[in-house]
């Protein structure tokens, strides 16, 4: 632990190796407090709102769990289901040994400033996890909650999806309506084991002058499956975050997708690294991104490792109003017997396919909103059906912003 | 009724159509033949509504509105409905979409579907990855839920083997309301007095006119219509002596 504190300390100040650059000192990290609310109905109707907009219902209508946090402070958690444990990182680590087997265990503490932030500085966090052989039938949901003006969120969640259970996440993270600036450094780590299948998705709906840096990482054991999805598309300042998964087990399968809408003036550099360290192993990284006016870099990166691994990356852009895309997809074959491939594309929306749909009787903006939702109709093999109704939601709540 | 008077089309600056005058009546199908190159998906475009094809004389009239410089959705609207060649593809807009799209609410996707055997295609991007019968196919399954007036063909029958031209061929009839076997009470001449859709058809081929009977052959050869007549009589002048014969026409 000293060892972890130490290395934190030398990184505190240290650049990270994508984005722009944060001064954190900008940024108050005091602790904030909030009421713990056991009914999740007594929040205040604009927080509510504000969460449905990030996948979390406090209704809990098909949900199996909730976990909300609150600046930095864990307002409610809980389980609806046996199998399925939902707590806060901190008092996780005081009463449970085992936290201590995934705290820091895949992601370094000294990877950038924002790392040892999470280290030095930590508000709190979910740890969730689905017990051997337990299926979680419905989404648990999270919602990391900014509120305080100008606050730093640090927290750090573990997700652990044990031996032959299934377990869907939706993370929710957003902010009060009023808020205008703030900070989030989030730090996630992914256990899957074996035969173990998780499906993770992160909803962001943040607010103009909100800077987010995540960082994770995943490994993923024999016959496990990670479903890791992303959907950002609503206003934001800045975002740079490049998850890394290791497929560590035979058979052991990622998928990365990415929804990316970029309004004027933010700056998204979002990606994912999947190495591919046995054989056997799959990885799919897809990404669908619209500029509005952002700057986006979609990353992806392949890294196959031994014979007899598969994996494909995908990357399309649509540059609608302005903005800029940076496609960058990169693979990297170690060993022969590899089989890897990738596919690019930006560009704007083709005359071809608005005329084919104006033919049809739509009117120009009609076919345009009907092409861009379809860019971003990405089908999601495996995915629940609430999951998908949350990001056709935001599709479509986008779509409506955008024309 | 669609009137074509002295129209003249240009892409950037070359001059495609040349002075075209053509009248489909209610109730008329015409057959375009014509070489590669000649003009003839440029009419099919033109009349669409395709702004690249730039109208510098003349004009088009369409159920006695002129429609010459009206935006394609408002002709679709109107009731012009066409069957493109090699329609683009469009990621993540589904078949089924697009079906519902032409229907504007109007019929069920599904039932339409399972007629012109197009069921397994209602879930699958529009066009992606389609064979060139799977393309011909969903254009029909298209132009059924439009139900325009007036339907322009391109090519209809290329690509397409010989299993499915009967099909397509019976679907074409049955738009085109030259269908006589659907209804038994009426006689054949009512129908024939009655319909009212009308049709122009691109074919290379002439193998769609085994499948419906066409009342005029129109030629177009370098951007000029030069002749109509009987669109088999033109069909076997054009398989016997070539397009060359149209040369002395077009002059």
């Amino acid at each position: 632990m000293r060892d972890l504190d130490e290395k934190a300390l030398k990184a505190k100040d240290k650049k990270a190796a994508l984005g722009q650059d944060i001064d954190l000192g900008m940024f108050d990290s005091s602790p904030v407090s909030h009421n713990y609310v056991k009914e999740l109905a007594v929040l205040p109707t604009v927080d509510k709102e504000r969460m449905l907009h990030a996948g979390v219902d406090t209704g809990e209508k098909e949900r199996s769990g909730t976990y909300v946090q609150k600046d930095s402070t864990v307002i409610h958690a809980h389980s609806k289901q046996e199998g399925l444990e939902i707590m806060p990182i901190k008092a996780a680590l005081k009463k449970y040994d085992w936290v201590q087997d995934y705290y820091w265990k895949l992601a370094s503490v000294d990877t950038d400033k924002y790392t040892a932030r999470a280290r030095l500085d930590l508000h709190d966090g979910y740890v969730i996890r689905a017990l051997a052989g337990s299926r979680v039938i419905y989404p648990v949901q999270a919602c990391l909650y900014l509120e305080k003006e100008g606050f730093s969120q640090n927290v750090h969640n573990l997700i652990i999806a044990e031996e032959g259970s299934e377990l869907h996440i939706i993370t929710g993270c957003t902010t009060a309506p009023h808020l205008k600036s703030g900070l989030h450094v989030g730090i996630s780590e992914f256990f899957v084991k074996k035969n173990a299948k998780l499906s993770f998705t992160m909803i962001h709906h943040w607010a103009e002058e909100i800077m987010v840096r995540p960082r994770s990482v995943g490994v993923v054991e024999e016959g496990g499956l990670f479903l890791n999805n992303y959907i950002s598309m609503t206003p934001v300042k800045s975002v740079q975050m490049y998850p890394t998964t290791y497929l560590a087990g035979k058979g052991a399968v990622a998928r990365f997708y990415s929804l990316l809408v970029g309004s004027p003036g933010a700056e998204i550099d979002v990606g994912g690294r999947i190495f591919l360290k046995e054989p056997g192993t799959r990885a799919e990284i897809i990404s669908r991104a619209i500029t509005n006016g952002a700057n986006i870099t979609a990353r992806g990166d392949l890294v196959g490792e031994v014979p007899g691994v598969k994996a494909h990356l995908e990357c399309r852009g649509l540059i609608l109003n302005g903005g800029t895309i940076h496609a960058i997809p990169e693979l990297h074959g170690k060993a022969e017997d590899v089989e890897m491939s990738h596919e690019a594309a930006v560009g704007k929306i083709a005359q071809e396919e608005i005329l084919y749909l104006m033919s049809r009787g739509l009117s120009e903006d009609e076919a345009t909103a009907t092409i861009v939702r379809g860019f971003l109709n990405v089908d999601i093999p495996g995915l629940p059906a609430q999951l998908k109704a949350e990001i056709d939601r935001a599709v479509e709540q986008s779509d409506k912003d955008m024309m | 009724m669609l009137q074509v008077e002295d129209l003249q089309v240009k892409i950037d600056d070359k001059e495609i159509l040349k002075h075209i005058n053509l009248t489909i009546n209610p109730g008329e199908t015409h057959i375009l033949f014509g070489p590669n190159g000649s003009g003839k998906t440029s009419l099919l475009m033109t009349l669409m509504g395709y702004p690249q094809y730039r109208i510098t004389g003349g004009r088009i009239l369409f159920k006695g509105e002129d429609i010459t410089n009206m935006p394609v959705n408002e002709r679709a609207q109107l009731g012009i409905g066409i069957s493109y060649q090699r329609p683009p593809t469009i990621n993540g807009v589904k078949t089924r979409q697009m079906v519902e799209i032409c229907a504007a609410g109007k019929i069920d996707a599904a039932a339409l579907a399972k007629r012109v055997n197009f069921s397994d295609f209602l879930d699958r991007d529009i066009n992606a990855g389609f064979s060139g019968g799977e393309i011909k196919r969903s254009e029909l399954l298209q132009l059924t839920a439009q139900d325009a007036d007036l339907f322009l063909f391109d090519e209809p029958e290329s690509g397409v083997d010989l299993e499915n031209i009967s099909l397509i061929g019976g679907t074409i009839r049955q738009l085109l309301q030259r269908d006589f076997k659907v209804n038994t009470r009426k006689s054949r001449k009512e129908l024939h007095n009655e319909r009212t859709k009308m049709g122009l058809i691109i074919t290379h081929t002439g193998f769609i006119l085994d499948y419906l009977t066409a009342d005029k052959g129109q030629v177009l050869y370098n951007g000029v219509l030069t002749c109509a007549s009987n669109p088999r009589e033109i069909f076997q002048c054009i398989s016997e002596v070539g397009y060359g014969e149209c040369v002395k026409c077009a002059i």
